[in-house]
């Protein structure tokens, strides 16, 4: 082929001049239409690359629609494909002129090469005009059927092209079939993979609505097509395989041979250098060793040295992408990494989005053997150029003093921390101290006598000088010059900026009054008028309130503001154990690169077939509330917000006025949300928790209940806010798996009919929802003449025939009676 | 599945742009432009390669100064989208001998050609540079590498290397050479990356090596090859610690912690004799790669010195000792220290006859530059710096200071002492004789020396 003549009027052909060249080039293409003359095709190749490059950097050149169809009428395979291209780009705003394409691209369907007949095939499901699809239909099934594997890859995408413009016209030509039959009898791979994607996107866009859908995705995550897809696994591209490979993370084994099975046949694409292949591997390996503890540790051990190596290799961004998902490993079982510590450590070539994860790492694995070194890697760290990155090491070795590995030793740092003076490494410091303190008030002497050092005029930053000052309001019997320095920075309330370090002033100068109230007098008068004075609400308010409840009672005031105080033993996990969990579910996903479940980032119709969505707002509410939605996404956003930081604006509150945020109080005063929060992150063996939460712990079959001890209410009530509510509050009292019988599966067509099931004994449900086979259900039932809920979560899986129950219960001493009572009620279901 | 696929230039210029389901709204590749240029998330100033705005997730990988990103709706595996996207770079690379910003413009309507093929509806279909020959009818016009910026490993051996014609690492895999005639042959490059950390006193924190077997083959018929690496060659560690420096130092025999390799690679005999079997498809590819963290001869020793000298001065010694034969020369050598914030200038002495070295102080980032343009094995360079503070010095000034950080390229070296002992290809015919070229080369990662 002869090299393009290159055009007079632009050197490069991809930057176009302008918009006038729009009408110019029309004008040359109507010339050239019907030329036949030598070197026409060389003019027009450089016309239609000229007009391309302009489509690229976004000028409208569908005005010369007409002209380039015109030009069409060519043999050259490079004109006709630019040609297709403009097509497929402006037919959607041009369908009248479209129609003008239809006849030249379905001659091509015809032709003789095979590769025109895909091109032209795929350009022709690519037009995406309603009033067109008549004309697709023909085409298609001739091209399903082509000999050549390439017009079958080209025809069994442009089935789901079809669909998507047209579905009715999908359906009533069969190709979902057609599709089905040749998935199972292509002897080219790329076809099978095709129509397995084609499949895919089709039924899951009508599981909701379709019970034929149901059946047909439970029949493709069935053990015919995994075991048909698993045999020829090789034949695959590494893409296709990657599609067969998360098939068959969804893929429930009937026994543990056949698990062992499919992990031996997999085991060598652990090797391959395609990270997607291995990470999709991984999650089968993870997924079906869910139930069996100990091969599941073993997987992690099997996984590790893949991983690392994929870190190693590849582009940044590839090993971002490994990272991110190691990074979820060493969270769920840090102390399966511990010794692996030393490549978390940061490199100096790393980008700052690295090294934030490994510093995570790094302060998740701490433990007795390596906090030593840890520590000191991290105080390398804190001195560093790249200022964000040097907090954020400072962070981290408080968080691992706070794990409480070692702290005599870790104090001892981070007060030589104070001595670097450092703008920004006193700052995060203080707010370091300030933490510990809470959890260890026995260090206070140390500290106090390094923070004492501390000029308050040297901190700007809002957060650390709010430690600062709750430091010198907490302990202002210790520090000599506590009163004067409070007296000096109320003075200067004016040019104090920021609402939170003012709210912290006023709260410790209350303290320090109630301590050495003759020195104080006069700052906590000064405090108290200029926060009255204050236009910050909150600032006012509580300057208000602490006015008020002087005049009222000083003995009462000093309760409120300086009640005694038990140490934190735990800090708030800043994400539940259920997002956690969620996250695990969804791995090899964008998921774990954000650390949200995918319902957090993806639009409802976006959303697979399996990631049926467990907030209470996505599904149907079961009682005649109607519009009740209730907004679970909000709650989680809560949840994510750092409450170690953000809760030291409240606490002060302790005692018996405190919300239920605070962090301040023995866990038995904690009244609401934290319980579970804290309980999930308390230092249990990982993986154990793993699987309790999990629900996988217990295998066996159920065994027969004995006669239930509990009776319950027949009517009770509850609205879904307050079971949205007692939800989040309430941690797992019990966890089990259950099987149901085969008549139960049977009936379960629905939700409907396990709901009213349920109903006659007792159990309401409140919500429900997901697809075939997987159904999700909320119920909750009140004991006999008591107050006490129970709230149930059950997963029932037909394809298995097995429930994952998780109860919690207002009386936990009643909860394993009411699992008892709930899992004989489950497996009567379809036999009455 | 992916909605769409562009290439941006540096500046945020459309230079390639394809829809593929017309998903996600025209104006996405610069909303992602805006984002990635202004990136101001979590404290950190750069957009990691995957983010999310309204529901669209961009992901993208930046290869030659240019960015290829894809879009999606869909909760994707990103490492199959970031592989996927690196791929159609290389693929594209293949295509046209030399990937930058010019060789795409020139030849969009090739790389159109290629992505038709690559994604079809947003579904990864083949990314074989080979099986793409039958549908890309586009001759690529060639772009003359010679006046480029060198870039990727391929460049490293433009340098140094007499024996290797420059350019043939840049040519395409469909191009024919002027006389009609193609040439035959195939490059296999060893390459390293190594990172070590030096403590203060001098001794080795940690060192790690990731180094990857490159192919690339120009050979007609794709014949059968045997790779045969070194006889002793262990895979995997028994012990928990990978870490341990005691074990197998001095025995001399290579063992790597882990490794993968290529679909093609035949694994059967490598259990045996640590001989590779493939058929190489086209193109560039990654035969094996390879992690080492077992200890090593660092190629460079560094020491760092800052002293007070003055009460607002200070005096800074670097020194580079290359632990090497005399036969090899590294090339572009950098040696970075962050100084003290509050550092106002920087006087250098090099040492007496010093060629081709340069020093610079550069004041946005407080840091001290070395270059040197090479350094031949067993020789010593030293620098010396005098700093003026614009304040008294309080405190350890060590502590605000370093760590020193290098950068540089060893050609014909290898720290792993992995090797290639021969390289055999399957006969066609007597006369078959197709060139071949082993190279080896190291390049710094992250190679740091604290104060």
């Amino acid at each position: 082929m002869a090299p393009p003549v290159s055009a007079p009027k632009s050197a490069s052909p991809s930057q176009p001049s302008g918009k006038s060249e729009v009408t110019d080039l029309k004008l040359q293409l109507r010339q050239l239409a019907g030329s036949r003359a030598p070197g026409a095709d060389d003019a027009k190749r450089d016309l239609f690359k000229r007009v391309i490059s302009c489509m690229t950097v976004g000028i409208d050149v569908s005005p010369a629609f007409s002209e380039m169809v015109m030009c069409s009428a060519t043999s050259d395979v490079v004109l006709k494909k630019m040609c297709y291209l403009y097509v497929g780009n402006y037919a959607r705003c041009n369908p009248d002129l479209a129609l003008l394409t239809i006849n030249f691209l379905q001659k091509d369907c015809h032709d003789q090469d095979p590769t025109i007949r895909g091109l032209a095939l795929r350009s022709l499901c690519s037009l995406r005009v309603q009033n067109l699809v008549e004309y697709l239909v023909a085409p298609l099934a001739a091209g399903l059927k082509d000999h050549s594997s390439y017009v079958r890859t080209v025809a069994a995408i442009g089935v789901l092209k079809l669909y998507h413009i047209s579905a009715t016209m999908c359906h009533d030509s069969d190709f979902p079939a057609a599709l089905k039959a040749l998935m199972l009898s292509d002897p080219d791979a790329q076809v099978v993979a095709n129509c397995l994607y084609s499949l895919l996107e089709i039924w899951t866009q009508e599981v909701a609505n379709s019970e034929e859908a149901a059946r047909e995705i439970e029949t493709l995550y069935g053990k015919s097509i995994i075991y048909y897809l698993l045999n020829r696994i090789k034949d695959f591209s590494e893409w296709a395989q990657c599609l067969v490979l998360d098939l068959v993370s969804k893929y429930i084994p009937a026994d543990n041979n056949e698990i062992f099975d499919i992990m031996n046949l997999l085991e060598d694409r652990l090797q391959h250098a395609n990270g997607a292949v291995v990470l999709a591997t991984i999650n089968v390996f993870l997924h079906l060793t869910m139930s069996m503890t100990d091969v599941h540790q073993q997987v992690y051990e099997r996984i590790k040295a893949p991983l690392l190596t994929l870190v190693g290799a590849g582009s940044p961004e590839q090993s971002y992408a490994v990272l991110c998902h190691l990074h979820l490993l060493v969270m769920r079982a840090p102390m399966l990494f511990s010794s692996d510590y030393k490549h978390f450590y940061c490199q100096f070539s790393d980008p700052s989005y690295v090294k934030k994860l490994k510093l995570e790492m790094l302060t998740a694995i701490a433990n007795e053997s390596n906090t030593y070194e840890i520590v000191t890697e991290l105080c390398e760290y804190a001195g560093n150029v790249d200022v964000p990155i040097a907090r954020e090491s400072i962070r981290a070795v408080g968080k691992i003093a706070l794990q409480q590995y070692d702290v005599n030793a870790i104090v001892d740092r981070l007060l030589q921390f104070l001595e670097m003076e450092k703008d920004y490494v006193t700052a995060e410091t203080l707010v370091l101290v300030k933490d510990l303190l809470r959890k260890y008030p026995q260090w206070s002497h140390d500290c106090i006598a390094v923070v004492g050092n501390i000029s308050s005029k040297s901190i700007q930053e809002p957060k650390a000088k709010a430690a600062l000052i709750w430091m010198l309001g907490e302990y202002s019997q210790d520090m000599m010059d506590a009163p004067y320095v409070l007296e000096s920075l109320v003075e200067n309330w004016e040019e104090e900026h920021s609402p939170e370090v003012r709210l912290h002033l006023l709260t410790a100068v209350m303290k320090c009054f109630f301590k050495r109230a003759p020195e104080t007098q006069k700052a906590l008068g000064a405090a108290l008028a200029a926060g009255l004075a204050d236009n910050h609400q909150d600032v006012h308010d509580r300057a208000l309130f602490y006015y008020r409840l002087l005049q009222y009672d000083v003995t009462v005031a000093e309760r409120v503001v300086n009640p005694p105080k038990q140490a934190v033993s735990v800090f708030a996990d800043t994400q539940s154990s259920e997002i956690k969990d969620r996250i695990f579910d969804e791995f090899n996903s964008l998921s774990v690169v954000y650390q949200k479940p995918s319902y957090l980032f993806t639009d409802k119709e976006h959303r697979g077939p399996f990631e049926f969505s467990e907030d209470l707002s996505n599904l149907a509410i079961g009682g005649d509330s109607g519009d009740d939605v209730i907004h679970s996404a909000q709650r989680y956003e809560e949840n994510d917000k750092d409450l170690l930081l953000s809760t030291s604006d409240k606490e002060e509150n302790g005692g018996p006025t405190h919300n239920g945020s605070s962090t301040y109080s023995a866990p038995s005063d904690v009244n609401s949300s934290l319980t579970g929060l804290v309980a999930s992150s308390t230092s249990q063996p990982a993986t154990f928790a793993i699987d309790d939460l999990l629900g996988l712990g217990v295998p066996d079959a159920p065994a027969l209940p004995p006669p239930p001890a509990l009776s319950l209410n027949a009517k009770p009530v509850l609205d879904p806010g307050t079971f949205q509510k007692k939800w989040g509050q309430l941690t797992v009292s019990s966890s089990q798996e259950s099987t149901l019988s085969i008549q139960g599966v049977a009936s379960l067509t629905a939700p409907q009919s396990l709901i009213k099931h349920m109903q006659n004994n007792s159990i309401q449900c409140i919500a429900s929802g997901g697809q075939p086979p997987n159904y999700k259900f909320f119920f909750f039932a009140q004991k006999e003449g008591s107050s006490s809920f129970f709230l149930v979560e059950c997963i029932v899986n037909t394809a298995s025939a097995k429930a994952q129950i998780k109860i919690k219960a207002d009386d936990v001493s009643a909860s394993d009676a009411f699992a008892s009572l709930f899992q004989s009620a489950l497996s009567n279901f379809g036999s009455s | 599945m992916i909605a769409q696929f562009f290439v941006l230039s540096q500046r945020g210029d459309n230079i390639v742009f394809r829809d593929y389901r017309g998903e996600v709204a025209k104006g996405s590749a610069e909303i992602f432009f805006r984002k990635v240029k202004f990136w101001k998330e979590d404290e950190a100033e750069e957009a990691p390669p995957v983010f999310n705005v309204d529901g669209v997730n961009y992901i993208h990988v930046k290869v030659a100064g240019l960015f290829f990103v894809a879009t999606s709706r869909v909760n994707v595996s990103p490492s199959l989208v970031l592989e996927l996207l690196q791929r159609i770079a290389r693929v594209t690379k293949d295509y046209l001998g030399v990937l930058n910003e010019d060789s795409i413009r020139k030849n969009f309507v090739l790389v159109y050609e290629l992505l038709d093929e690559v994604i079809d509806f947003g579904y990864p279909q083949t990314t074989s540079t080979e099986v793409l020959k039958s549908y890309v009818f586009n001759e690529p016009i060639v772009v003359d590498a010679g006046r480029l910026p060198p870039l990727g490993p391929a460049a490293m051996f433009m340098q140094g290397t007499k024996r290797m014609p420059g350019t043939a690492v840049t040519k395409s895999v469909v191009a024919t050479e002027p006389g009609g005639k193609k040439r035959e042959e195939i490059f296999v490059d060893i390459i390293e990356k190594i990172s070590v950390t030096f403590s203060s006193s001098g001794y080795i924190l940690t060192s790690e090596i990731d180094g990857t077997i490159q192919m690339k083959s120009y050979l007609t018929g794709n014949p059968e090859i045997r790779l045969a690496l070194n006889e002793d060659l262990s895979i995997g560690r028994n012990g928990s610690s990978l870490y341990d420096y005691r074990s197998s130092s001095g025995s001399g025999t290579v063992i790597l912690d882990d490794c993968n390799f290529h679909e093609s690679v035949h694994l059967e005999s490598f259990d045996v004799d640590r001989t590779l079997s493939l058929i190489p498809p086209d193109g560039e590819f990654a035969v094996m790669n390879y992690r080492m963290t077992q200890e090593f001869k660092p190629p460079f020793r560094v020491t760092a010195l800052i002293e007070e000298a003055g009460s607002s001065r200070a005096e800074v010694i670097l020194k580079i000792r290359a632990d090497f034969s005399p036969n090899v020369t590294a090339n572009t050598i950098t040696v970075q220290m962050p100084v003290p914030s509050y550092t106002m200038r920087a006087s250098f002495e090099l040492e007496a006859g010093a060629t081709g070295q340069t020093t610079d102080f550069k004041e946005g980032s407080r840091r001290l530059e070395w270059n040197l343009k090479k350094i031949v094995g067993g020789a010593e360079h030293t620098l010396r710096a005098k700093l003026t503070f614009s304040q008294e010095i309080h405190g350890n000034i060590a502590k605000e200071a370093g760590p020193v950080n290098m950068n540089f390229t060893i050609p014909m070296y290898n720290a792993s002492k992995l090797q290639v002992r021969y390289l055999q290809i399957a006969k066609k015919s007597k006369t078959y004789n197709p060139y071949r070229w082993v190279r080896y080369v190291t390049q710094a990662n992250s190679y740091v020396a604290r104060l």
